[in-house]
């Protein structure tokens, strides 16, 4: 992967003249770049990653791990019930796996009744969609990468040889 | 009344004692004065020496260490090299370079000994020379020959002091970032054989070379004989604590520093030997991600250090930059304070790793993160406006 695209992906914040900094690469050939990728969707969009573990608020929600089972089909696969599934809203992710189940959708809803209303009336209802088995996700140790706990401080000895 | 032995209190206590004590008293310092990485040690290795513990791995091993670990590091060196060493008979695991260092020069040096040492240098090879009675014999580099020593300058030194027995050689360079492609060693090579001198090549850095593959001195010919070659896991792996390093040489030289070895340490911990076993079969890509990162952050701070007129050359290899800080001070010290105390950076100043020039100039870790990086790049720029 472009160096550039590697860079962005762990700090969306960098400018084209952070990336001249660390890279051999001209600021004006690093814009052209960006442009190119945002234009051809390689970069879709510019994201910032919150633990909201860590906030005090009462904007909580709750999230779903959703095994979906489903019977493809014909002329159109999976694809077609992938993406009357995934157009929901609640719907945040939605991958299709090898293995026992077919789909893996994580589902996002304020409460544990947004998630059941959106299962028993919009999921397992739809046709097409054999069963479903919900998995209310308790507490995120890891996700994308980041490790979401608390920054750790520097163990080492301040100044060192 | 206690006497301390004279050569223990002839070795100069470090000029830069009481700046170290006002920067480990200081809260909220960024500190580029560190000389291990800012990584953790890679999980997998961490967990394997977890798993030896829970095993019961808590013993002694061979004087030598690990067979198995010798095998690994016989065969990596073999792999990213070519240089052959024989497991059995040739390579020593000791606890890390610093007691590696320490082995060989008491298993070579008799007093009187002459011992070269290019400057500027890592702190500890004067002082281990002279405790074991070595003449510490300073070759001095410049900062207008990119703090290299040319071989016509080794030639001249060798030809002068005649019986110079031992050379230490330290590429990729702490404090300078400097090394030397093969084409340069092999020049150095001709006059170490010209002069039967023995090289001691502390190679601790050789994963991070930048410009050019790094070459080992024991690669270039007739030098794997008279080379001890010592290297370790601390910065490749970043496993500094876990003090494992090793000596590959002559059988002569590894049996005679195994005597030594074997009363003063008896061998280095089981459990970091087993995870420097786990560190040399399945760490690769995480050796080349830290390896990328400190690319990046030497990029970033060679491109700031010049912007803001602290001139410095783009390192060859290790994690240091060795900025000139002589525009603005004349003395290597009294800027380190002056950065710390009025911007909280740390930086180690140059004097404290000898050199005719080393007052101006100070040494700069990139073992730390990009956002600290320009945080603290920032914070020096404060300063050095402050004082225009």
């Amino acid at each position: 992967m472009d160096e550039i695209l590697e860079l962005l992906e762990q700090n969306a914040k960098m400018t084209p003249e952070d990336i001249a900094k660390v890279t051999d690469k001209k600021v004006d050939r690093i814009k052209k770049a960006i442009k190119k990728y945002e234009e051809a969707g390689v970069i879709v969009r510019y994201k910032t990653v919150i633990n909201k573990d860590l906030l005090k608020s009462d904007s909580e929600e709750i999230r779903a791990l959703i095994e979906v089972n489903v019977v493809p089909q014909k002329n159109k696969g999976f694809d077609y019930l992938a993406e009357k599934i995934y157009r929901f809203p609640e719907v945040v992710s939605c991958y299709l796996l090898s293995g026992t189940y077919d789909l893996l959708l994580t589902v996002c809803g304020k409460d544990i009744h947004t998630i059941s209303n959106f299962v028993a009336e919009k999921l397992a209802p739809m046709e097409g969609v054999s069963g479903t088995v919900t998995h209310i996700l308790l507490k995120k140790y890891k996700e994308d990468g980041d490790i979401l706990e608390q920054v750790e401080r520097d163990k080492r000895i301040a100044i060192t040889y | 009344m206690i006497k301390i032995n004279k050569k223990v209190e002839n070795i100069a206590p470090s000029g830069i004692r009481e700046f170290f004590d006002l920067v480990i008293g200081m809260e909220g310092v960024i500190s580029l004065g560190v000389g291990e990485p800012d990584f953790t040690t890679p999980w997998n290795i961490c967990e394997y020496s977890i798993f030896s513990l829970e095993k019961g791995y808590t013993s002694y091993t061979s004087n030598k260490g690990l067979l198995e670990l010798r095998v690994e590091i016989s065969e990596f060196l073999n792999n990213s090299y070519g240089l052959q060493y024989n497991p059995d008979k040739e390579i020593l695991i000791t606890s890390g370079v610093s007691q590696g260092l320490d082995l060989v020069i008491r298993a070579l040096i008799e007093p009187g000994d002459k011992v070269l040492i290019p400057t500027p240098s890592y702190v500890s090879y004067q002082p281990l020379t002279e405790l074991a009675g070595g003449i510490p014999v300073l070759l001095n580099t410049k900062s207008d020959k990119e703090f290299k020593f040319t071989s016509t300058q080794l030639e001249k030194i060798c030809k002068r002091e005649k019986n110079i027995k031992a050379f230490i050689f330290n590429y990729p360079s702490n404090p300078t970032g400097v090394s030397y492609n093969e084409e340069e060693l092999k020049s150095i090579a001709k006059i170490v054989e010209k002069y039967n001198i023995v090289v001691i090549s502390d190679e601790i850095y050789d994963r991070l070379s930048y410009k050019f593959k790094h070459v080992p001195f024991p690669f270039i010919k007739n030098m794997k004989d008279r080379t001890v070659y010592l290297n370790g896991f601390s910065k490749a792996y970043a496993m500094t604590g876990w003090r494992v390093g090793y000596a590959c040489g002559p059988e002569k030289v590894i049996s005679a520093m195994t005597k030594i070895h074997q009363y003063n340490m008896l061998c280095a911990p089981i459990m970091s030997q087993l995870a420097a076993v786990e560190a040399l079969k399945h760490s690769k890509s995480s050796v080349e991600y830290m390896v990328k990162e400190y690319t990046k952050r030497k990029n970033f701070l060679v491109k700031r250090f010049n912007e803001m007129g602290l001139k410095c050359q783009e390192p060859y290899g290790s994690f240091y930059l060795y900025p000139d800080i002589s525009g603005s001070y004349n003395n290597s010290v009294d800027f380190a304070k002056d950065l710390v105390k009025e911007q909280k950076v740390a930086v180690i100043p140059g004097i404290a790793f000898g050199g005719i020039e080393g007052d101006k100039f100070v040494r700069v870790s990139y073992a730390s993160n990009l956002k600290k990086l320009k945080e603290a790049t920032n914070r020096i720029q404060k300063f050095l406006s402050s004082i225009s």
